[in-house]
């Protein structure tokens, strides 16, 4: 950002400010009104078409709630390099109230993206076929990594039926820790990957997709299938800022047990990060570097 | 030494004291990801009978890792007193947890005690202990230390202040440090934990906190938690000025060796943090652990994360550390599952810390993909509290941009300290009403506005 849109963001904020003081005068006449209201009519409070503004749309850089600071614009332009919640006043020693609802919003969508399954049907409307590892509850998967880096045996059974062997690369989508990543970014990701590694002339394998699966998973099917490059497109942890990260883990010869420098990792895609559209392209661009100089891993200078 | 009991008339024997002390272990799900927590509810209540029976000299001879073999088990074990040891060593568990909860046993006498048990006494103990006797229990125990200020003193509740960055910027952390220290956070410590952990970075956050420190007279001690090799480097190659050396440790030899790190190594960076360093002293050593670290490095020789965990606090006693933290919920759910799991860790861990005779503190927190939230995390700092716990931390409205992941806020310390009638340390108490920023030790309308320091 450079001092001229810094100063015009900052000019912004103020001005929202002073409206801000606007709209509490607004509000006492409102009240005052609501109260003559009150006064008046005898049926309960009527139910506005209105609706509220979305908290989690505001920009946590352009709020500002401390009252009469003593130098806001300064302050506003040291925030700019804090992408973190401060500025925001407090009520006592305690928090105001809109922080503090934007902050459980934040972490009710991670919690939501942990602990919910990704929906069947959008799954199935993806064109693959849903195979399980040993984890047989969502708790387990939780509790037990070593559990999730495994396939059930009727996983095993299934892959080996539906998929082409020896393939130059095998895809998998897994839930891992974000089902909302999943969600957000499969179709746009998986379909630039599969498009990209096609338009180069290499045979992809058949894509499927794998409930309760940690990274480590990729391994197993790795062994089954003897691909050359085995990846997993899986949702990564949730944090405050997005719940919608996936990442997309990628080895050369992948087998159970290997060192964990031995993959490649390309994270943080989601639609403020690596956008899903361009991360397709990106990926089959390293997946052609692993078949080429046939490593991953560390030793994989991109 | 008796293994064997019976519980509604069923038999439960167990192979060894380490397979006693693992299930006698409230629920954890790193003990069942280890394989050794108990299978039921029963069999746990037996274990903890079990050991409610053994004596002190029975843990004593049973350390998690055999002396030959770990240096941390040499450090624990070489630092017993043997007089007090011998008029604690033939008490049960159960005698010795009575003897610490007695009215006529105060602080000064459980801290005498501290110089004669070992780490798996500490951990033995703490399992037989429910959280109210942990909160009492604790409570009793008052563990000062003086870095540059006196943290720890009856009537006091400290905070660090954590400026995390995502990319270490300079102006970002000033902003972040200007609105903590308005809130009253940052008595206990101004300590950053860096993206970067080069010499050059870790020099630079140093030299910025010192220099605003020192323009603005606050009393406090400042750390940047790089590996400690990179703190001293800082200080000897770039003139970084140290007041407390950061480093986190294990409960194992192996452990520690994950973490880059021998006693030899710390010995070195406590000499030369005490020659060389900016504090008054004498404490200049700040160490952070957590259960379950352990487990995930594979060096808890099959022992339960309890006593693993106790035994971090054994090797840092040798240190004179003016800091000690558990970061309690930071591990993730395979280790601590939910708010219930957290909560018990929190009290066990600050409990276990103050019997060992070190100044503790608990960065009380969750990572989301586990059964916790704000409240649960509110929940355990207040608990704390309740048991004199020396400090908790602070970062803007919990959320922790960096490391990503939700502790206690600028605000907890503040509200906590008016809860319960406590104020920061004492000078620092008083800088903060010279700045306007407290009075009486409630917070006043101008906490909270960082922009004050920007007043030429």
């Amino acid at each position: 950002m450079d001092t001229k849109e810094l100063k015009a963001l900052i000019e912004d904020v103020l001005s929202e400010m002073n409206i801000g003081e606007d709209a509490a005068s607004e509000d006492t006449k409102a009240a005052e009104a609501e109260k003559t209201s009150a006064n008046t009519a005898d049926d309960e409070a009527a139910i506005s078409d209105e609706c509220l503004e979305d908290i989690t749309k505001i920009d946590v850089k352009k709020q500002y709630l401390v009252e009469n600071p003593v130098d806001a614009e300064g302050f506003m332009e040291l925030k700019q390099f804090a992408p973190c919640r401060i500025g925001i006043g407090k009520a006592g020693a305690r928090y105001k109230t809109l922080p503090q609802l934007m902050f459980r919003a934040a972490h009710s969508a991670a919690q939501d993206a942990v602990f919910s399954d990704v929906d069947q049907d959008f799954v199935d409307s993806l064109g693959l076929f849903t195979v399980q590892t040993r984890c047989r509850s969502k708790d387990e998967y939780l509790t037990r990594p070593d559990l999730g880096r495994r396939l059930s045996e009727e996983a095993v059974k299934t892959i080996k039926e539906k998929c082409e062997m020896n393939p130059q690369v095998q895809i998998f989508v897994s839930d891992g820790l974000s089902s909302a990543a999943v969600a957000a970014n499969t179709e746009d990701v998986l379909s630039g990957l599969m498009q990209g590694l096609k338009a180069q002339g290499v045979r992809v394998g058949t894509p499927f997709f794998v409930k309760y699966g940690r990274v480590g998973a990729m391994d197993e099917v790795s062994e089954l299938l003897n691909a050359d490059v085995t990846c997993v497109l899986i949702g990564e942890r949730p944090g405050l800022i997005t719940a919608t990260s996936m990442s997309a883990y990628m080895a050369y010869k992948g087998t159970i047990g290997m060192p964990e420098s031995n993959r490649t990792v390309v994270s943080n895609i989601h639609s403020a990060g690596t956008i899903p559209a361009e991360a397709g392209a990106h990926l089959a661009e390293v997946i052609k570097i692993m078949l080429d100089k046939k490593i991953s891993g560390t030793e994989l200078k991109l | 030494m008796i293994l064997k009991t019976q519980l509604f008339g069923h038999n439960y024997e167990f192979k060894s004291i380490r397979e006693v002390m693992a299930k006698a272990n409230e629920q954890k799900s790193g003990d069942t990801l280890a394989g050794i927590g108990a299978e039921s509810a029963e069999e746990r209540i037996a274990a903890k009978h079990v050991l409610s029976n053994l004596t002190l000299n029975d843990l004593r001879n049973s350390p998690a890792v055999p002396y030959e073999e770990d240096n941390v088990t040499r450090i624990i074990q070489d630092d017993v007193n043997e007089t007090i040891f011998r008029e604690h060593k033939n008490k049960t568990v159960a005698e010795f947890r009575e003897w610490l909860l007695d009215t006529q046993t105060d602080g000064e006498m459980i801290k005498r005690a501290s110089r004669g048990i070992t780490s798996e006494i500490v951990s033995a103990v703490a399992k037989l202990m429910s959280n109210l006797d942990l909160v009492y229990g604790a409570k009793k125990i008052e563990i000062t230390a003086h870095c540059n200020t006196t943290i720890g003193k009856r009537g006091t509740f400290s905070s660090r202040l954590q400026p995390n960055n995502t990319v270490d910027d300079p102006k970002g952390i000033l902003a972040s440090t200007m609105e903590g220290f308005s809130l009253g956070c940052g008595d206990a410590v101004l300590g950053l934990n860096p993206v970067d952990d080069t010499v050059e970075s870790v020099a630079t956050i140093l030299k910025q906190f010192d220099e605003f420190r020192d323009k603005w007279e606050i009393p406090t001690q400042t750390c940047v938690l790089a590996h400690v090799s990179t703190q001293i480097e800082a200080a000897k190659k770039m003139n970084a000025p140290i007041d407390l050396v950061f480093q986190s440790i294990a409960g194992s030899q192996k452990g520690n060796e994950g973490f880059g790190i021998t006693p030899e190594m710390i010995e070195e960076a406590r000499e030369y943090a005490l020659r060389e360093g900016k504090a008054r002293g004498p404490n200049v050593m700040y160490f952070e652990t957590g259960q379950g670290s352990e487990l995930s490095s594979e060096a808890h020789n099959g022992w339960d994360q309890l006593t693993m965990e106790a035994r971090c606090y054994g090797f840092a006693k040798r240190y004179s550390p003016f800091l000690v933290n558990t970061v309690v919920g930071f591990i993730g759910p395979e280790y601590l599952y939910d708010s219930k799991q957290v909560t018990r860790a929190g009290l066990e861990d600050h409990f276990m810390g103050k019997l060992t005779g070190i100044s503790m503190g608990c960065d009380a927190c969750y990572t989301n993909h586990m059964k916790t939230d704000q409240n649960d995390i509110e929940n355990l700092a207040t608990l704390l509290v309740a048991a004199g716990c020396n400090y908790i931390m602070g970062v803007p409205e919990g959320d922790d941009c960096m490391l990503m992941y939700q502790c206690t806020g600028y605000h907890e310390a503040a509200a906590l300290r008016e809860v319960f009638g406590l104020r920061p340390i004492a000078e620092f108490d008083r800088w903060l009403e010279k700045m306007g920023f407290s009075e009486n030790g409630k917070l006043t309308p101008l906490a909270g506005d960082g922009s004050v320091f920007l007043r030429k």
